[in-house]
């Protein structure tokens, strides 16, 4: 049997389901066991993707793909395929997943079977996502994701963890909702102009023909495109939808901030590559300065917060506010290296910023705290930590020759080539971020040990061998994707294509300046507003503490 | 085998034996020096082989030159991201020969060096280990022919500085060194990065995108004004990129503290090598500037600017170190100005020089604080002539070769920048030089008299304990004393026709006879060259007669006592009060920079954390409250009683009846 006869997709995709009704169903002294082997046994089917993506085949056709109907009264159908980026980002999820699991061996004590259930049925979720081709199929993937990571969150979190989740759900599920709203009228519309018939009016491929032919109208992409943008958006964060993530990374388990950070923020990047672009050309032309704008936002204001941040992972989540907003600038550019490099930062930022979570993680789990100023020589007490530890910082600030430089050094050219300006505005990252990468480091690493290090005495052993065992495939893939980024980039060649022909269809609609000036207006009312509320007399700011240092010295 | 396919090995050499040493080095204990010695070893005896061969005219004719002899080899494709595409591949014309015969020497020496300096360190390993990634990095640096290449090795070596500044990481004062070294070259590196942006895109603009540096400067050359980004512009991008790594004002202020790294770093990264790669690059794209004359006035005036800035903090620090920090930023400024007047070839002659010579001073500042047990300050010395006699006279030659006395190596090359500045018509350039000439020998004679005469200031039991330093430090000394003495007769003769610019005319030629169309007139030793020179040697020789004066003399015959009294009179004159506490204090730079980036940045940075909190969330949790009490408000609605769900079906059906009648009375 040829593989391409063979339902591989559906069996990556559900594959951990299977293992979660098998830990269900296990006493839970194997629960630990179980759970890896099947996220283990997932991440080798999924390599076999790859093989369809071997130099030579690099095509923009989706391959392996599965179609069942579904409910044929609406046209709904289930149908899985996957391209270059999709059989990455699934390949990414796979590893991340037998990671996190490896990661929280220790960790979680409490309710480990239902803990294991939430990661397998996650791992489902974002596979499905990945790999959905019908906007329905997509739409049930997208909103099973929240519900295994808000119990995560909620049960296995840290103090504030119901606050921090409740906002979360409810933050994502604003913007998907209006998705869903946005995926209806799309079918209503493809149904309108088919003569009554339903039959393709959720396919994604059927609608991308359609919408490439100029078949939706302007109000249509404008409308639709704001929703499902306003969904990603919230999901990739952009600015200003990005407040939801820094509650939620410091209070979710660290294999919880893995995950969140390295696969669910790229749903949001996935979707606008896969779904907002093509679907919507003139909107996407049309929004792209907006969502230049906001990037470069994002890029600088993410990584100028994380300076002053006292806490780790909220200093690390703000840094992917900020590496996140190229992935956003890079695709809405819509030039070659600028689609390159978004897709790279994408994959790059999730081993990257993945591993600093982890790395986090091992210093939580001895300290039970996270607060930077505490911190100190922690070199002289932890050296492979701390090694590992630099390796990832310096991965993070885009050090060339690994991976994180190749996706932002792109983007960058890829703006220039637009807009000198706005690549100017964001290589101001490169000293922003050397600027909270190393205090973080110097702070932490070096100096002194500090006192409350000294305390605990004899509970900080250096890296443990599973501990090591979680970093060493993502500092392998960081180094030879630095060194090999061809690899990626042909893998992904087909998406760019069909990404930047989609752009190329489309032409940006007439925009009345009055219209931007009313727009810009409100948006700056509604600031100055909500400052003066917020320093109304009476009002007594929650202290926050700001970490200064005096680095000139 | 050719030579050709050796040029790889001088980068994987260092590579593997960091690798090596990065693995097992701690198991080596203190044999961890072996391998990273000997792998430099290696990579110094291709450098000089494959120098040898270009310098000679033994090698082939680079393709697409007439003149220009040398090694190029293409090794593979690091990036194909559509027409982006970067090669990686090496050349070796005749300035990355002199680059190469400086780096890799320098390097050698100091390696050995470090076998002593850093015996008694716990991290002496890792130490050999930073140092041979270090030697890769630089050595990518001058080898590389395409942009982003030189780039990646710019960023690898300015990682190396960061991990050898913070190597002893314990004390926070080099923690922090090492971190605002690496954040100030980031600044210059965000001009850099556009710069190479900018050529890309030039070139695409106006022929076939590359990012060759070869290729893409003619690309650009021949396109002229339709250059899309001005090639004024490109130029000054690149500059920044070399200002941050040379430290040229105003990111200056990072090399003075990066001397809390050890001292063979000091003398390796931080005067030898790393800090010339902007003098390096700037030479290299050479003809980019050479088209955009306003920006290598630029680059002259920040150069001169730098040299007498540093030059005037030299005059009264007290850490031995620091006096050679400044030292080393001054004399960098030199070689900027020189390239902004055009003379390429003198700044890289003074390059090769000060390498040699100042590489000399810091290794043997090194072994003076070995000598006095870790003290640095100068105001605790004195006398030490007599104790370490092969660090003084090392020490001593390498302070008349920067001086610029006839006939040591440093009286050529700064003699040459000088005298092109003054006759390509810079002569702003030239009196400034000529100033900081005089400067820069009274500070090294204030250090060499403070240091090595007069009577020992510090403590009585230390004085029994002071000894000259082992074999294996001294000798690297003396061999540094050598070209300090002689590499300006070798490669500085016969005037204005000299050995050195005929290794490099066909580098620069076409920017200096072409594009620039400098004067070109016969040397003239008795005439205006001769006048020029007796200039220079006259303040020099004031500067060291009156540091002499001020801080004592002890050669033989002729005994001056320093005359401390005397410098505290002459610096509370009322008009030199406020130039002695501007020196002393650096010129506030530091407590500038504080303010406007620690103090003012860190409150914008707070400021914007507020706003995220109070404006950005407010609003999300705002959004939340009015919809949970929105929810409060119509759950009154729900009230339990017949009467009011009646009502409101009433209400609801009259609503509905009433739209209908009038949509359907009102069709369209």
């Amino acid at each position: 049997m040829t593989l391409a006869a063979f339902p591989i997709l559906s069996l990556v995709t559900f594959l951990p389901l299977v293992g979660a009704l098998v830990v269900a169903i296990l006493p839970s002294t194997l629960t630990r066991q179980v759970a890896l082997g099947f996220a283990l046994a997932t991440w080798v089917v999924s390599l076999f993707l790859l093989i369809g993506y071997l130099p030579g085949r690099l095509g923009t056709q989706f391959l392996y793909v599965e179609v069942y109907d579904w409910i044929p009264a609406f046209g709904i159908q289930y149908k899985l395929g996957v391209d270059g980026l999709s059989a990455a980002l699934v390949v990414l999820t796979t590893t991340l997943t037998w990671i996190s699991i490896l990661a929280s061996w220790n960790p979680i004590q409490t309710r480990i079977k239902e803990y294991m259930i939430s990661f397998l049925v996650l791992e489902v979720g974002m596979i499905g996502v990945f790999l959905a081709l019908d906007m329905f199929l997509f739409y049930i993937f997208w909103e099973i994701v929240l519900v295994p990571m808000y119990l995560i969150i909620g049960i296995w979190g840290g103090a504030n963890r119901i606050y921090a989740t409740i906002k979360f759900v409810l933050y994502t599920l604003v913007g998907s909702l209006l998705m869903l709203v946005a995926i209806l009228a799309t079918a209503f519309a493809y149904q309108a102009a088919n003569g009554g018939s339903w039959a393709g009016a959720f396919d994604f491929e059927t609608l991308r023909t359609f919408a490439g032919g100029g078949g939706f109208s302007s109000a249509l992409q404008v409308g639709a495109f704001l929703a499902f943008f306003l969904a990603f958006a919230i999901k990739v964060p952009m600015f200003p939808f990005h407040t939801w993530l820094p509650d939620a990374h410091t209070e979710a388990p660290t294999a919880g901030s893995v995950i969140l950070a390295a696969i669910m923020l790229k749903l949001g990047a996935y979707g606008l590559i896969r779904f907002a672009v093509p679907l919507f050309p003139d909107a996407a032309l049309t929004f792209a300065p907006v969502v230049i704008v906001l990037s470069l936002i994002a890029i600088i204001y993410g990584a100028i917060v994380a300076l002053v941040q006292p806490d780790l992972k909220r200093l690390v989540a703000f840094s992917s506010v900020s590496h996140m907003g190229f992935v956003t600038l890079g695709l809405f550019v819509f030039t070659e290296q600028g689609v390159q490099g978004a897709i790279l930062q994408m994959i790059n930022h999730g081993l990257i910023t993945g591993g600093l979570f982890l790395l986090v993680g091992v210093i939580y789990e001895r300290t039970h705290d996270r607060t930077i100023a505490k911190m100190g020589g922690l070199a002289a007490r932890m050296p492979v930590w701390a090694a590992v530890f630099g390796f990832f910082v310096f991965a993070s600030g885009g050090l060339p020759g690994l991976s994180g430089f190749v996706g932002e050094f792109l983007t960058l050219v890829g703006t220039f080539d637009v807009s000198p300006l706005a690549a100017t505005v964001a290589a101001f990252v490169m000293v922003l971020a050397a600027g909270y990468l190393l205090y973080m480091y110097g702070r932490i690493v070096f100096g002194e040990v500090s006192e409350f290090i000294a305390s605990l005495g004899d509970h900080l052993a250096d890296m443990t061998p599973i501990e090591i065992l979680t970093l060493v495939p993502l500092a392998t893939l960081i180094v030879v994707f630095g060194l090999q980024p061809r690899l990626l980039l042909d893998l992904v060649q087909g998406t760019v294509r069909e990404t930047l022909g989609a752009a190329a269809t489309g032409t940006p609609l007439p925009v009345e300046p009055n219209v931007v000036l009313i727009a810009v207006g409100i948006v700056v009312l509604a600031v100055i507003a909500r400052i003066a509320f917020a320093l109304r007399p009476g009002r007594s700011e929650p202290a926050g503490t700001v970490a200064a240092e005096g680095g000139a010295h | 085998m050719t030579l050709e396919s050796l040029i790889p090995l001088l980068v994987i050499l260092p590579l593997a034996g960091f690798a090596v040493t990065a693995l097992i080095g701690r198991r080596l204990g203190k044999q961890a020096h072996w391998i990273p010695v000997l792998v430099i070893f290696g990579a110094w005896a291709i450098a000089m082989a494959l120098a040898f061969q270009v310098l000679t005219g033994a090698a082939p004719l680079l393709e697409g030159s007439e003149e220009a002899h040398g090694y190029a080899l293409h090794w593979f494709t690091w990036i194909p991201a559509g027409d982006f595409v970067v090669e990686v591949g090496f050349v070796v014309d005749s300035l990355t020969a002199c680059l190469l015969i400086v780096v890799t020497t320098i390097g050698l020496l100091v390696h050995i060096y470090s076998v002593g300096y850093m015996s008694h360190d716990p991290g002496y390993w890792r130490f050999f280990a930073y140092l041979n990634l270090f030697m890769f990095s630089m050595l990518l640096l001058v080898l590389a022919d395409s942009w982003l290449v030189v780039f990646v090795a710019w960023e690898l070596v300015g990682l190396c500085s960061y991990l050898l500044i913070g190597f002893w990481y314990r004390k926070r004062s080099a923690a922090l060194a090492a971190k605002k070294a690496f954040i100030v070259n980031r600044v210059g590196d965000i001009g850099f990065a556009l710069g190479i942006m900018a050529i890309w895109v030039n070139t695409g603009a106006v022929g076939e995108a590359t990012l060759n540096i070869r290729e893409s400067i003619h690309t650009m050359l021949e396109a002229g004004d339709a250059n899309p980004i001005p090639l004024f512009a490109t130029a000054l991008l690149v500059f920044a990129g070399a200002m941050g790594k040379s430290a040229q004002f105003p990111l200056h202020v990072w090399l003075p503290d990066a001397m809390e790294g050890p001292t063979p770093v000091s003398a390796l990264i931080h005067a030898a090598t790393m800090v010339n790669a902007g003098v390096y690059l700037v030479a290299r794209s050479n003809e980019l500037f050479a088209s955009a004359p306003d920006a290598m006035v630029v680059v002259a005036a920040i150069g001169i600017f730098t040299a007498i800035l540093a030059a005037t903090i030299a005059m009264t620090q007290t850490d031995i170190k620091r006096v050679l920090a400044y030292s080393t930023l001054s004399q960098l400024g030199y070689m900027f100005a020189a390239l902004g007047v055009g003379a390429f070839t003198a700044a890289i002659f003074h390059l090769m020089t000060h390498g040699f010579f100042k590489g000399l001073l810091f290794l043997g500042s090194g072994s003076v604080i070995h000598a006095v047990h870790e003290e640095q300050d100068m105001r605790r010395m004195g006398g030490l002539a007599e104790k370490i006699p092969i660090t003084y006279a090392t020490m001593f030659i390498g302070s008349i070769a920067i001086s610029g006395i006839p006939p040591l190596a440093g009286f050529f090359s700064k003699d040459e920048i000088l005298g092109e500045a003054f006759k390509f018509g810079f002569y702003w350039v030239w009196g400034i030089g000529l100033f900081v000439a005089f400067l820069t020998a009274f500070y090294m004679f204030r250090l060499m008299g403070m240091t090595f005469w007069g009577t020992f200031r510090g403590p009585r039991e230390l004085w029994d304990r002071i000894h000259e330093s082992p074999r294996v430090m001294t000798v690297p000394l003396i061999l540094l004393a050598i070209p300090s003495i002689f590499l300006g007769l070798v490669l500085g003769l016969p005037f204005g026709d000299s050995t050195l610019h005929h290794w490099l005319e066909p580098v620069f030629h076409h920017s200096t006879e072409e594009l620039l169309q400098l004067p070109h007139e016969p040397y003239a030793l008795f005439g205006i060259d001769g006048i020029l020179i007796l200039a220079s040697v006259t303040v020099a020789a004031v500067g060291v007669a009156l540091a002499w004066r001020l801080f004592g003399a002890d050669l033989g015959a002729l005994r001056l006592p320093a005359r401390p009294e005397r410098v505290r009179e002459i610096s509370s004159r009322p008009g030199l009060a406020f130039l002695y506490r501007a020196s002393l204090n650096k010129w506030w730079f530091d407590e500038l920079y504080h303010l406007l980036f620690i103090v003012i940045g860190g409150r914008i940075a707070a400021a914007m954390w507020w706003f995220d909190r109070e404006v950005v969330d407010g609003t999300v949790n705002d959004v939340g409250r009015a919809t949970v009490g929105a929810g409060r408000g119509l759950r009154r609605v729900q009230t339990g009683r017949v009467q009011n769900y009646a009502l409101g079906i009433a209400l609801g059906l009259i609503v509905m009846a009433g739209s209908y009648l009038i949509l359907v009375g009102n069709p369209r």
